[in-house]
């Protein structure tokens, strides 16, 4: 940024970068300058036209300023900075009559489309267009293709900016949309009319600047004006993306993202961004308590009372599931372990070291993925895992990082050195060295829980951790449960691990819907959705979902985030730390908080660095000890996923999504 | 022009063994990296080979140039010079329609391709010999009316001289290119009036014309790349 260039944005001069597009340095100046095609995430395609503003001394027609860049501009006669002007009467005539060229063949559908209220185009009519047309022939007509269950089409809207072949080619990285024909006749389509494959086919929607691409399983629900917005924090996957709540009374109407550049730039998957139906289905609204071997309704009182009879003297431990909020595991586990118990958060098996946080978060933020040179990926399928992770891995890729896999290959939307199956190749690799010049780079071990599973986890781990060492790379775990490092945080571990579910009286299980629990003990399942913990349940207790409560949440670079209440739970269900706190008065052994903010206080005051919200606290390098490696192949913990949690289960979009992946991955039937 | 592909399709595509081998000298044309500059290339040779382009033609070369599908698909739709349909297995006549072929007569040619060849455009023959369009300015306006076949104009027609190639050309012959006035190229009418001196010792017929007599064929399809 050192070298500056002097211009006249409106009569107001300006330093910029030279390798800015006038539109950047537009809004720089605070100047707005109308836009269809250009995205700051995409390529610059220069194709709708609407950003024309005048150059002065320059070709007597107007520019476009997305695709012109500072440094080719020219100044005065006599050294004069180069001037814009974005609100002479060129450009006013400009805009006008390229809003009145787009128009010709929009419907005049607002009314019924659902992007009203939150059109680019309507806005930008409203803004920069003429209130008359002087087009008198037909409009045009055009099929509308079917990409799948998530977006829906409209294609007579279509205005042709591409943004949706761009994003799907270069980010998601399926090349599955294109624009065909041409003039009057182009069309944005998909191959031969096939559906979209990618995991973040939903961003799509929120790049079309009109109602083309639209959310079919919101399609007509809502008006943007209706909607109370609030912004939250993701839990379908690790990544801890950034997102907003969008309410109608009680119930969640969508769900869209919101831009941090440090975790999810501004795309989320389609996980995130469609599981709002699985809040409404198999929900517990009310305590249960199984009687005579049945589960029947129950009053509150009554749940704890069963609670309170059968832990009476007993020994108990409490497993804690992927979508807990930290503050609920926090005061279970001070029950629990109060109660002479002990809890456990790493439900999958993973071999995570307790306390040692650069192990289990590892020491490198999301956002050095973007400046990585060399990614090495251990155990772990990220598009699986975490998809809009993968699409900044690609994005490396694309600025040239070298990515290499240890573990079982995957079409991960971009190539890759696949350095083998099993633990043996990184150890090969750790023990060959690195020259000097790959150690000078930036580089980022990612390692997936698949590589931590197992009895060899810690193994595998000490040996990523030695490759970093011996390559100066940073780590990144990479995690498939929102709540683990959360967990792992508050030391939501014994040293038994899982083992100490099996020496338990009574087991209380919060949202953990993934483990198997042997029968004889006396469960009490903690959650939202009826699943498979609710089924192996003596007392249910209904909890909020994550989107009805306020909750912290760890991502998996470490950075804490606050999730806020964007509803109310369903029936009886309350917020999962009150349950606890209600729970623990019962027992006799009552918590010393009484609303979230003394919870919260309690909390920091344990483990202060989660009082940072927002922030990636340094993490300590310490090896975790070396152990016996196996030969077992690496795989991604994450065979379907989409049905990853009991919301994604319990969600008919995702089984819909769930049942096309699966016939896609199907070898095709021979004919 | 809405251009979709055919709605019957040939299970496969090959490209023939001269034509693989010019297409992979093509492709090294290009650096590494940018073998997706050759698309257009590849795409007219497989149209040249086979007369039009097929869903296989297309995908074949994608694959060739490791692109996904959809991008031989934007390119072979945007150009109409890619026939997405059959033509003719003699040859595909494309008369152009642009203002002075118009005004010279081309309705009329196009009239005669409607009633000897096929009512539609992109149709062919009842015995599938020949196929017809309208195409826009081919650039020869000073010999309109005019046809292309092939790679050959068919200059200064007049009904009966489009009639008489229609026929030439269903019977199995060879029609000449060129101009069907006597003309050598786009000179007037009355003759040369200035540059006189290059009609003396010129050759018979214009290249295009005597490179068709010295072959026998104006309608082949492939010329050494």
């Amino acid at each position: 940024m050192s070298d500056l260039r002097k211009m006249i944005i409106d009569g107001a001069e300006i330093d910029v970068d030279p390798g800015l597009t006038i539109l950047q340095a537009c809004e720089q100046a605070g100047v707005e300058v109308p836009r269809f095609c250009y995205h700051e995430r995409l390529s610059i395609a220069g194709n709708c036209r609407m950003c024309l503003v005048e150059v002065v001394g320059g070709p007597p027609k107007p520019a476009a300023s997305c695709a012109m860049q500072v440094r080719d501009l020219r100044g005065g006669p006599n050294g004069e900075p180069p001037e814009v002007k974005t609100k002479s009467p060129m450009v006013k005539k400009a805009r006008e009559g390229v809003m009145e060229f787009l128009l010709i063949n929009h419907p005049l559908d607002c009314p019924i489309c659902d992007q009203g209220g939150e059109c680019d185009l309507q806005d930008q009519a409203m803004a920069y267009g003429v209130d008359f047309s002087r087009f008198r022939e037909e409009k045009r007509s055009s099929i509308d293709p079917d990409l799948g269950p998530l977006v829906g089409t409209k294609m007579t809207r279509c205005i042709s900016c591409t943004r949706c072949v761009r994003f799907t080619t270069e980010v998601a990285g399926v090349s599955e949309m294109g624009q065909t024909g041409r003039g009057e006749d182009s069309e944005i389509t998909s191959y031969l009319g096939q559906m979209l494959t990618s995991e973040l086919q939903g961003n799509v929607i929120d790049l079309c600047p009109v109602g083309a691409l639209t959310s079919k399983p919101y399609a007509f629900t809502a008006r943007p004006w209706e909607l109370s917005k609030t912004e939250s924090i993701d839990v379908m996957d690790a990544l801890g993306s950034n997102i907003r709540i969008d309410t109608r009374g009680r119930e969640v109407m969508r769900i869209l993202p919101r831009n941090h550049d440090g975790v999810n730039e501004e795309w989320i998957s389609d996980k995130s961004r469609f599981i709002w139906d699985g809040l409404r289905r198999q929900r517990l609204d009310r305590p249960y308590v199984r009687v005579n071997g049945k589960l029947t309704p129950a009053t509150w009182n009554d749940a704890f009372a069963a609670i309170t009879v059968a832990a009476a003297g007993k020994k108990i431990a409490a497993v804690a599931g992927d979508l807990a909020p930290v503050e609920a595991m926090f005061a279970l586990k001070q029950l629990v372990e109060g109660l002479g118990g002990a809890v456990e958060c790493r439900t999958d098996g993973a071999q995570l070291p307790a306390g040692n946080r650069s192990g289990y978060a590892g020491t490198a933020r999301i956002e050095d993925l973007d400046t990585a040179e060399m990614i090495l990926l251990v155990g772990t399928n990220p598009r699986a895992e975490a998809p809009v992770l993968n699409a900044r891995i690609r994005k490396a890729w694309l600025h040239g990082a070298e990515v290499a896999l240890v573990g079982e290959a995957a079409d991960l939307t971009y190539e890759y050195h696949h350095a083998g199956n099993t633990i043996s190749a990184l150890t090969g690799m750790a023990d060959k060295g690195v020259s000097d010049e790959t150690k000078e780079k930036s580089t980022i071990v990612v390692i997936g829980q698949g590589a931590l599973i197992g009895d060899d986890g810690a193994a595998n781990l000490a040996e990523a951790m030695r490759m970093c060492e011996v390559s100066g790379s940073k780590l990144l775990v990479l995690h498939s449960a929102a709540s683990r490092v959360g967990a792992m945080d508050i030391g939501f571990t014994n040293d038994s691990a899982l083992g100490a579910l099996n020496e338990a009286d009574v087991i209380w299980n919060l949202g953990s819907d993934e483990i198997e629990i042997a029968a004889g003990a006396f469960v009490i399942y903690q959650g939202s959705h009826g699943d498979r913990g609710a089924h192996r349940a003596d007392v249910i207790l209904p909890g909020a979902a994550w989107t009805e409560e306020n909750g912290l949440f760890v991502n998996t670079e470490g950075r804490p985030q606050l999730a806020n209440r964007a509803g109310f739970a369903p029936g009886e269900a309350r917020d999962n730390w009150a349950i606890i706190r209600a729970a623990s008065a019962h027992m006799g052994h009552a918590l010393p908080y009484d609303n979230l903010a003394q919870l919260r206080a309690a909390l920091f005051a344990a483990v202060p660095h989660l009082s940072s919200i927002d922030a990636v606290p340094e993490n300590e390098w310490t090896l975790v000890e070396a152990g016996q490696a196996s030969s077992a192949v690496l795989r991604s913990t994450v065979s379907d996923h989409y049905q990853t949690n009991p919301i994604a289960r319990a969600s008919e979009v995702m089984a819909d999504l769930a049942k096309l992946a699966h016939e896609r991955a199907l070898p095709v039937a021979a004919e | 022009m809405l251009r979709r592909l055919h709605k019957n399709q040939p299970d496969s595509f090959e490209f023939s063994p001269a034509n693989l081998a010019w297409a992979e000298k093509q492709i090294a044309k290009y650096p590494e990296g940018r073998q997706a500059s050759a698309i257009i290339p590849l795409l007219w040779r497989a149209q040249e080979q086979e007369g039009w382009l097929s869903r296989p033609a297309i995908e074949k070369t994608c694959e060739m140039l490791g692109l996904a599908n959809i991008r031989g698909m934007e390119v072979a739709t945007f150009y109409f010079m890619f026939q997405l349909h059959p033509v003719g297995d003699v040859a595909h006549i494309q008369v152009c329609g642009t203002t002075s072929c118009m005004i010279c007569g081309a309705e009329d040619l196009i009239g005669i391709c409607k009633e000897k060849i096929a009512p539609n455009a992109h149709e062919r023959s009842a015995d599938g010999k020949l196929s017809w369009e309208e195409v826009e300015c081919l650039g020869a306006c000073s010999n309109a009316p005019m046809a292309q076949i092939g790679k050959d104009y068919y200059e200064d027609l007049s009904g009966e001289a489009f009639t008489q190639i229609i026929d030439e050309l269903y019977a199995g012959k060879v029609p000449l290119p060129g101009s069907r006035n006597g003309r050598f190229a786009s000179e007037p009418r009355s003759g040369l009036t200035s540059l006189t001196a290059h009609a003396e010792n010129r050759q018979a017929a214009n290249m295009s014309v005597s490179l068709a007599t010295e072959k026998g064929d104006s309608i082949s399809r492939i010329t050494e790349g």
